[in-house]
């Protein structure tokens, strides 16, 4: 009798990563194979045209030394949290008053909620350019109209609300996705908790700690791990409303790489400094993940 | 569990990676380096008619209006002029073009004519890594020499190792002039200024009419060099701008009078001269704005002539920046579109240049002035428009006076963002003159020191 039959149902097979090997393919000839390409570019003074010349890691060196990256990456850190913590914020309070009451058409204000995601980002920074511009933007001649004309501003040329002004259009962008995931998540959450709370005399904020925020851990961590990524990838934003200005204000590293990369003709910095973003992230992402996880155990 | 399956995996992902890596085993670059052919001396000599069946790839950014109009005119033309030429146009942005070209001229499927802007960013690191083909000898052969202005051939020059900018081989021609020169709304201002000092008198008077003095728009950072180097050139001298640009020996950025003009600039933003709220106010918004009469003076560049004639028909006139006292040598602020040049892959560089001199006869020029264009070569034909004359007017003294000055940002590859960044600075008053230009001066030294 073969080997295989000795086997439980379920128990790992060898064949498996047979199957695996397709997605792997794709995997690799896309997303691995030009990582490494960037990784070994990075390792070069590199201006795109002629030989490159090897200099090891002081690209690397010249990262973590740059005044200017050092910048971006604070701004990156500032972005985070327009991006991430105030969308999931947002959404958790949304959700749990969603979770108390019956709302009728709830799918209809859940797709308009949603909408955002599934606008271009162009689209949504050239509108939001219009919305913040100083004579004839929308958020200026709404705050004259209600009399709070001295409250208008510069939004997008000022140096201190430039990259607040982004952020929040980030926070726009992405409550919409935390929500849909809570309510969803909410859903999922036996009745009989929420009555048990009730029963005990929970109120309201008692009961989203007791209740909600444990059972939406999964959804949270979800939400978290995409915003996070996508405040620190953010460079349509930045490249289409601001250019990174006024003065460098809103340069974020990935605006830094494509300028590096395209206009500066510094390839093998720009390389480095987005391999240091890629693992930024992936160290963020894992980070996010095993404090879930940790939640989930306690 | 068993724990066999992993080392597989394992072995299998190494294997990848390996073979990866083995892919990417040279340096970046170093493939495309062929022997550079020497070239043959004196003037080329070029039959298209007796080239056989040529297939021409053309990249170019002429996607725009009169722009887009006279380019497949001209394209036509040649094609019937030369029935075994075929042209092969890819239209792209401007952006598109320029972020693309360096890896479309590197690969084995280059095109045969691009435009590459002028400066060291695109051109010369073209031109460093030997991908362009040096144009001198068709320049003999086809007169070219005659037909432009020094200062606009100098423009396109770069010697062969791309070290020095503004002398030694050709490398392309340019269809159209540009200007960045001072629109003004002829219904407030009858008559324009002639001096620096009748323009800030104009300006003051405007402002105390309770009307913006000048339209100005710098969300997008370029508006902010046109304009300091608009009011740059009525103290700094046009020969050291020029060094400064051409990277000359000992050309410095901060000097006394680009100081002076720095602290000038920054006086205007106090005194309320510009746009209030311009450093968030669009560029296209700035026009649009000064269109609608909101705003008595715009600084910016004759590609905007279209556009404002349109709107504003008679009610806007068009200046050089005035930069001195009376009778003073005009100075301006401009260059050409972007050049034509032929790729060091190309196939069949005598039709190639051919096409180039095609596009940028008198003939074409006349084309150009139809289509709304503003030919960079003289020509006899008068455009359409009174706006359309002003800026004809204005070209014709300023390139037969060689007064143009070149945009600053084609100093260095990374001066665009170098100088949008501390002008914004400047203008928000975060940085004082003296600190501006020295902030500017630093950037420019680490570039040329390496040099």
């Amino acid at each position: 009798m073969a080997t295989s039959d000795l086997r439980a149902p379920g128990e790992p097979r060898r064949v498996a990563y047979l199957y695996l090997l397709p997605a792997f393919a794709v995997f690799a000839l896309f997303v691995l194979a030009p990582l490494l390409h960037s990784a070994w570019i990075s390792l070069f003074a590199w201006d795109g045209v002629t030989e490159g010349r090897w200099v090891g890691l002081e690209n690397y060196e010249a990262v973590a030394g740059d005044p200017e990256l050092r910048r971006a990456f604070l701004h990156a850190l500032v972005l985070l949290v327009f991006f991430a913590v105030l969308p999931v914020a947002i959404g958790l309070a949304l959700a749990a008053a969603l979770s108390r009451t019956r709302v009728r058409g709830l799918t209809a204000f859940r797709t308009i909620l949603f909408l955002p995601q599934v606008v271009a980002l162009v689209v949504v920074a050239v509108m939001w350019r219009l919305i913040y511009a100083p004579e004839r933007g929308l958020l200026n001649e709404g705050l004259r109209t209600v009399g709070l004309g001295a409250l208008a501003q510069s939004w997008l040329g000022d140096f201190d609300l430039a990259l607040p002004s982004i952020g929040l259009v980030g926070t726009w962008l992405m409550y919409g996705l935390a929500m849909v995931l809570f309510t969803a998540g909410v859903q999922k959450i036996p009745p009989s908790l929420y009555d048990a709370a009730r029963v005990d005399g929970a109120g309201p904020v008692r009961e989203f700690f007791a209740v909600t925020l444990p059972g939406l851990r999964n959804e949270v961590a979800v939400a978290l791990t995409l915003t996070t990524i996508a405040a620190l990838r953010t460079f349509d934003l930045v490249y289409l409303t601001t250019g990174g200005g006024p003065g460098g204000a809103t340069s974020v590293p990935a605006f830094e790489v494509y300028e590096r990369a395209f206009r500066g003709g510094e390839v093998g910095a720009a390389a480095a400094l987005g391999i240091c973003l890629a693992a930024m992230i992936l160290v963020l992402a894992l980070a996010i993940d095993r404090v879930a996880e940790r939640a989930a155990r306690t | 569990m068993r724990r066999a399956p992993q080392a597989t995996l394992v072995v299998l992902v190494a294997l990848a990676l390996a073979l990866l890596v083995a892919g990417c085993g040279a340096s970046p670059g170093s493939g495309g380096d062929e022997p550079r052919d020497e070239a043959p001396q004196g003037p080329a000599r070029v039959d298209v008619a007796n080239a056989g069946e040529v297939t021409l790839t053309v990249w170019d950014q002429e996607v725009r209006g009169g722009q887009a109009a006279q380019i497949r005119r001209l394209n036509a033309a040649f094609e019937r002029r030369y029935p075994n030429v075929t042209i092969e146009r890819v239209a792209r942005s401007f952006t598109d073009l320029n972020t693309t070209l360096k890896l479309a001229l590197s690969g084995d499927d280059a095109p045969d004519v691009v435009q590459a802007n002028q400066g060291r960013p695109v051109m010369g690191q073209l031109v460093r890594g030997g991908l362009l083909r040096p144009l001198t000898r068709y320049a003999q052969a086809f007169g070219w020499e005659d037909r432009y202005s020094e200062v606009l051939l100098d423009l396109n020059r770069f010697s062969p190792d791309g070290r020095r900018f503004g002398e030694g081989e050709l490398f392309g021609l340019s269809q159209m002039g540009e200007i960045v020169g001072l629109f003004f709304d002829t219904r407030a201002v009858p008559t324009p200024p002639r001096t620096f000092a009748e323009l800030e008198g104009l300006l003051e008077q405007a402002e105390r009419d309770g009307d913006v003095p000048v339209a100005f728009g710098n969300l997008d950072g370029f508006p902010g060099i046109h304009l300091f180097q608009a009011v740059q050139n009525a103290f700094t001298p046009p020969r050291q701008t020029r060094d400064l640009v051409f990277a000359r020996p000992g050309a410095r950025f901060d000097t006394p009078e680009n100081v002076a003009a720095a602290t000038r600039l920054r006086e205007w933003v106090q005194r309320g001269w510009l746009t209030p709220d311009f450093a968030g106010t669009s560029y296209d918004d700035a026009w649009q704005q000064f269109a609608r009469g909101r705003g008595r003076f715009l600084v910016a560049g004759t590609w905007l002539v279209a556009d404002l004639a349109e709107r504003m028909g008679d009610r806007v006139g068009f200046v050089p920046v005035p930069t001195g006292g009376a009778g003073a040598d005009p100075v301006a602020l401009g260059g050409e579109s972007l050049p034509f040049a032929v790729t060091r892959r190309s196939e069949h560089p005598d039709v190639a240049a051919a096409y180039i001199d095609f596009l940028t006869t008198s003939d074409a020029a006349r084309v150009l002035v139809e289509t709304g264009n503003l030919p960079a070569v003289r020509v006899d034909a008068p455009s359409a428009t009174p706006l359309g004359q002003d800026v004809q007017e204005a070209w014709t003294t300023l390139t037969e006076r060689e007064a143009l000055v070149p945009y600053l940002d084609y100093a260095t590859p990374t001066f665009y963002d170098d100088l949008t960044e501390a002008i914004q600075r400047l203008l928000a008053g975060r940085r004082s003159p003296a600190e501006f230009t020295r902030d500017v001066q630093g950037e420019y030294a680490e570039f040329v020191g390496d040099l």
